[in-house]
C-alpha cells in the first residue's frame, strides 16, 4: 500500500483525480439517494405553496438572518414535542428553496409559530422586542414598519421558485403583486383573488395593523403566522408515524399527544 | 508591481482588467434599483483602478531573466497583510456581535448594523478573509520551495489573490444591504459565487502548472493538502451553490434545492468547508512550518498518509451529524455517526504526527513562541476533532445540538487550531519574505501568544458551560412530568457566559492588533535596512523529503 502511494504520489494527475474519486464518494452515496428514495418526503395532499406576501416575508426572513437565532426544526425528542409541538415532518419544508432548519437556539425554534401569537404582539415585538419581553436580546426591527415592501418584481420571484420545482400557476405568477397587496388589505378588491387562488384557509389580515399601507412589517408578519401551517400533516398521529422520517420512534415523541400551540390553518 | 509583469502579462492583465469592467458596468446597467447594482459599480471600478494602475507601469522596463532563478513571493507578502487586515476586521465584528448577545443596544438603529446581518461579516471575513488569503499566501510559498520550482507566471498569482479579496469584499458589503442566500458558510450570492469559480479554477490550474515543474521526483505532504483544498472546495461550492436567480440584473436567487435535500446539501457543504478549508488547508500549512520551525523531520511519512486519505475520504460523509433527529431519514443519519467517529482515528494521527515530531525540540517550544503558537494548535486539532466526534454521536449531539457548545467547539477549531497555526506560520514566514533575522519584536510574539491562548481558553470554556446549562435546561422536568423551565429562563442564564466570551474575543482581538503592530515594524525595518529587497534567492529544498 504504502509502495503504491511512493509512486502516486509522483504523479500531479493521478493524484488529483485520486483526491477527486475519494472525496466523492460519500456525498454520491448520501445525497443523491435523497432525490430518488420517495418515502424520503412524506405525502401531504393539503400542503399549499407560501402566498407571494409570505414569500417575501420570508426572504426578509433571511436577508436579516433571523436563521441564524432560530431553527425550524423541531427534533423527534420528548421535551422538543412539548415545548414547540409535533416535530418537523420533510414535507413541511418541501417548498423551502432553501430550507430554513437552522442550526442554532440563540432564541426560541419557530417552526410552529404560526397562530401563537397575535399579529400586534408580533409587531410590537419586531418593532422592539424588549418592549413585549423585557429580557430579550434579540435585534430591534424598527424599519420594517416605516419600509415599504417591495412588490413589483414578485411575480419574478414566483417565476424562478417555479423554475426550481415549487407548483405556482401562471395564474399566480401574473398576479403576484396584486395578491401581496391584497392580503394585507382585506377590504380591497384584490383580497378576494388571495383566497381563490391560495385557499379559503389563507390568512388575510392588515398583518401591521395599517390596511392601506403594504410594509415589510405585514410581509414578515405573514410569513411568521404560516410558519408549520402549510400542511396538517403533523398533527395527524397516524400520517406522522406511518410516514414520518424513516426510524422516528414513536416511543420518543407522541405528536397526537403534544400539540400546545398548533392549531388548525 | 507591474514592474515584475512581462510585457505580454501586462497585456493579458489589461485584457482581463477591461473584461471585469465591462462585467461590472453590465450589471450596474441591469441592476438599477437593486443591491446588486452597487456590486457592479464595484466590479466597474475595481476594473478601472486596476487599468489606470497597469497602464501607469505599463512602460517600466520588463524585469530580467534573472528573475526566473529566485521563487515569485511578491504575491505571498500581500496574501500575508490582506490575511492580517481581515483578521483584525473579522475578529472585531465577532466581538461587536458578541456584546449584541449582552447589550442588544449596542448597535445603529439602521438594517446595515443589525445583528443578523454583521454576523455573517465575521464568519466571512476570519474563515474566508484571514483564513483564505493566508491558505493562498501560504500555498504559494509551500509550493514553490517544496517543487524547488517558480510559480510559472507572474500574472495568475495577482488575479487569485486580488480576484479573492474582491470576492471577500463584495461577500461582506452584500450582508450589510441584505444580499444572502442564507446558506451557512455559503451566504454570497450567484453572481459573486460565479466570480469564486473563476477565481478558483486560476488558483486550481496554477496550482497545478507549479507542480509540474516541480524538480522533486515527489510531491510533499504539504502540498497533499493544499491539492485537496483547493479541489474538494470548489467541488463543495458549486454544487451548495446552485441556484436560480430572478433576473440577471437582482442579486436574489432561489437555490435549486429544498427541504431535507437541501438540509443534507448544505451540511455536506458546511462540514467539509469545515475539513477541506479549515483543516486540510491548515495541515498543509502545519506538515510545511511545524517542522521548519522546529528543525526537525516529520514523524512519520506513513501516518502523514493515512491521515491524509482518512480525512479525504471519512469527512464527505460526516455532514448528517448535523441533522440527527431531524426529518432526515434515520439511515443518512447513521452513516453520518459512523464515519464521524472513524474520523477520530486520521485526526488524532496527524495531530500526534505533529506532536512527535517535536521530540527533540521542546526546548525550542519552550523558548520560541513562533513554534508553541504551532504546538499549541495542534493540541487544539487534536482536542477539538475528539470534541467533534464526541459530538457527533446521537445521544450527546441530542443535548448539544442547537446550543452554545456547538459555538463553543468551532471556535475551540476556529482560534485555538485555525488561527493559531495561522499566525505561527506567519510569524515563521514574514522575517523569510522580508529578509530579517527575525521578527521586530520576539517579546511581542510572546504577548501575541498569551493573549491569544487566554482568549480562547476563556471563550471555549464559557461556551461549553452556557452550552451544557442551556442543554439541560430544555429538557430539564419537574416532579410533576412537566417541563420545569421556560425558554426565557435559559436565556436569562446564559448572560454571564455571554459576557465571558464577549472578553474572550477581545482579548483575541487584542492580540492580532499586537501581531499586526510587529509585523508592520518588521516590514518597514526591512525597508529602511534595504529598500531593494525582493525576492529571494532560492535556498535548496527544505531538508524535508516525503520519503525519508
Amino acid at each position: 500500500m504504502f509502495g503504491l502511494h511512493y509512486r502516486l504520489e509522483r504523479k500531479t494527475l493521478g493524484f488529483v483525480l485520486a483526491v477527486i474519486g475519494v472525496a466523492s464518494i460519500g456525498g454520491l452515496v448520501e445525497i443523491a439517494p435523497l432525490f430518488t428514495i420517495n418515502q424520503t418526503v412524506e405525502d401531504a395532499p393539503d400542503m399549499r405553496v407560501y402566498t407571494p406576501l409570505e414569500v417575501a416575508g420570508r426572504n426578509i426572513y433571511i436577508r436579516e438572518g433571523c436563521y441564524a437565532c432560530h431553527s425550524q426544526m423541531i427534533r423527534t425528542l420528548r421535551d422538543e414535542v412539548e415545548r414547540y409541538g409535533p416535530y418537523s415532518l420533510a414535507v413541511e419544508s418541501k417548498y423551502d428553496h432553501p430550507m430554513l432548519w437552522g442550526s442554532k437556539r440563540t432564541g426560541p425554534d419557530l417552526a410552529r409559530n404560526g397562530g401563537k401569537y397575535s399579529d400586534a404582539w408580533h409587531v410590537a415585538h419586531l418593532n422592539n422586542p424588549r418592549d413585549v419581553v423585557p429580557v430579550s436580546i434579540m435585534p430591534a426591527y424598527s424599519w420594517f414598519l416605516r419600509t415599504p415592501l417591495r412588490t413589483d418584481d414578485l411575480g419574478k420571484h414566483l417565476r424562478s421558485l417555479r423554475a426550481v420545482g415549487v407548483p405556482y400557476t401562471d395564474e399566480m405568477i401574473a398576479n403576484a403583486p396584486a395578491d401581496a397587496y391584497g392580503q394585507a388589505a382585506p377590504d380591497s378588491p384584490f383580497a378576494e383573488g388571495v383566497s381563490k387562488r391560495y385557499g379559503e384557509a389563507t390568512t388575510v389580515r392588515a398583518f401591521d395593523g395599517k390596511p392601506n399601507e403594504l410594509t415589510e412589517m405585514d410581509a414578515i408578519v405573514a410569513y411568521l403566522q404560516i410558519l408549520g401551517r402549510l400542511t396538517d400533516a403533523a398533527h395527524k398521529p397516524s400520517v406522522a408515524t406511518e410516514t414520518g422520517p424513516a426510524g422516528t420512534k414513536s416511543a420518543e415523541a407522541k405528536p397526537a399527544e403534544a400539540t400546545p400551540s398548533g392549531g388548525k390553518p | 508591481m507591474i514592474a515584475q509583469l512581462t510585457i505580454a502579462e501586462r497585456r493579458l492583465a489589461l485584457a482581463i482588467l477591461v473584461a471585469v469592467a465591462l462585467c461590472g458596468l453590465l450589471l450596474t446597467i441591469a441592476g438599477q434599483g437593486d443591491p446588486i447594482g452597487v456590486h457592479g459599480l464595484m466590479f466597474l471600478v475595481a476594473g478601472a483602478v486596476g487599468i489606470f494602475v497597469v497602464i501607469a507601469g505599463y512602460l517600466s522596463p520588463e524585469p530580467s531573466a534573472e528573475r526566473l532563478q529566485h521563487y515569485y513571493d511578491e504575491p505571498t507578502k500581500f496574501g500575508i497583510v490582506m490575511a492580517m487586515a481581515w483578521a483584525v476586521l473579522g475578529l472585531f465584528v465577532g466581538d461587536w456581535v458578541a456584546w449584541l448577545l449582552v447589550y442588544p443596544e449596542l448597535t445603529f438603529d439602521a438594517g446595515w448594523a443589525s445583528f443578523g446581518r454583521i454576523r455573517p461579516i465575521h464568519t466571512t471575513g476570519v474563515i474566508f478573509g484571514f483564513g483564505g488569503n493566508a491558505l493562498i499566501a501560504t500555498s504559494f510559498y509551500v509550493v514553490q520551495r517544496t517543487s524547488r520550482a517558480r510559480l510559472p507566471d507572474q500574472l495568475s498569482p495577482w488575479f487569485v489573490l486580488l480576484g479573492y479579496n474582491l470576492f471577500c469584499l463584495i461577500a461582506v458589503t452584500g450582508y450589510m444591504m441584505g444580499i444572502t442566500q442564507s446558506k451557512e458558510y455559503a451566504e454570497p450570492e450567484w453572481y459573486a459565487d460565479i466570480w469564486l469559480v473563476v477565481v478558483w479554477v486560476t488558483y486550481f490550474i496554477l496550482y497545478v502548472r507549479t507542480l509540474a515543474r516541480r524538480k522533486e521526483p515527489h510531491i510533499y505532504v504539504s502540498n497533499w493538502y493544499y491539492m485537496a483544498f483547493i479541489l474538494v472546495v470548489a467541488i463543495l461550492h458549486i454544487v451548495n451553490n446552485l441556484a436560480m436567480p430572478i433576473s440577471l440584473g437582482q442579486a436574489k436567487s432561489y437555490s435549486a434545492f429544498s427541504g431535507v435535500q437541501d438540509a443534507m446539501t448544505q451540511w455536506w457543504y458546511g462540514h467539509n468547508a469545515v475539513a477541506f478549508f479549515l483543516t486540510a488547508g491548515f495541515l498543509g500549512m502545519m506538515y510545511y512550518y511545524l517542522p521548519k520551525r522546529a528543525d526537525r523531520p516529520i514523524y512519520s511519512y506513513r501516518m502523514s498518509i493515512i491521515s491524509f486519505w482518512g480525512i479525504t475520504f471519512f469527512y464527505m460523509w460526516a455532514g448528517s451529524h448535523h441533522l440527527h433527529y431531524t426529518a432526515l431519514p434515520q439511515w443518512v443519519q447513521s452513516l453520518g455517526v459512523t464515519f464521524s467517529v472513524m474520523l477520530l482515528v486520521p485526526s488524532w494521527a496527524s495531530a500526534g504526527n505533529a506532536l512527535l515530531t517535536l521530540n527533540g525540540a521542546w526546548d525550542k517550544v519552550r523558548d520560541d513562541a513562533t513554534l508553541r503558537f504551532m504546538m499549541v494548535a495542534a493540541v487544539f486539532y487534536g482536542l477539538s476533532t475528539f470534541e467533534g466526534s464526541f459530538m457527533a454521536i446521537r445521544q450527546v449531539n441530542a443535548l448539544s445540538h442547537y446550543t452554545d457548545w456547538t459555538v463553543g467547539h468551532v471556535h475551540a477549531g476556529a482560534l485555538g487550531w485555525v488561527a493559531m497555526i495561522t499566525f505561527g506560520a506567519i510569524y515563521a514566514t514574514v522575517p523569510w519574505l522580508w529578509k530579517r533575522k527575525a521578527m521586530y519584536s520576539a517579546g511581542l510574539v510572546e504577548v501575541h501568544f498569551w493573549l491569544a491562548l487566554a482568549g480562547t481558553v476563556i471563550y471555549v470554556f464559557s461556551m461549553w458551560n452556557s452550552g451544557i446549562i442551556q442543554g439541560l435546561m430544555w429538557r430539564t422536568y419537574n416532579e410533576s412530568g412537566t417541563l420545569a423551565y421556560s425558554f426565557l429562563d435559559s436565556l436569562v442564564a446564559m448572560r454571564p457566559y455571554y459576557i465571558a466570551r464577549a472578553i474572550g474575543g477581545l482579548l483575541f482581538l487584542i492580540g492580532a492588533l499586537v501581531g499586526c503592530y510587529n509585523i508592520w515594524m518588521t516590514i518597514r525595518a526591512a525597508h529602511l535596512h534595504d529598500p531593494a529587497a525582493d525576492s529571494s534567492v532560492p535556498v535548496p529544498a527544505p531538508a524535508l523529503q516525503p520519503g525519508e
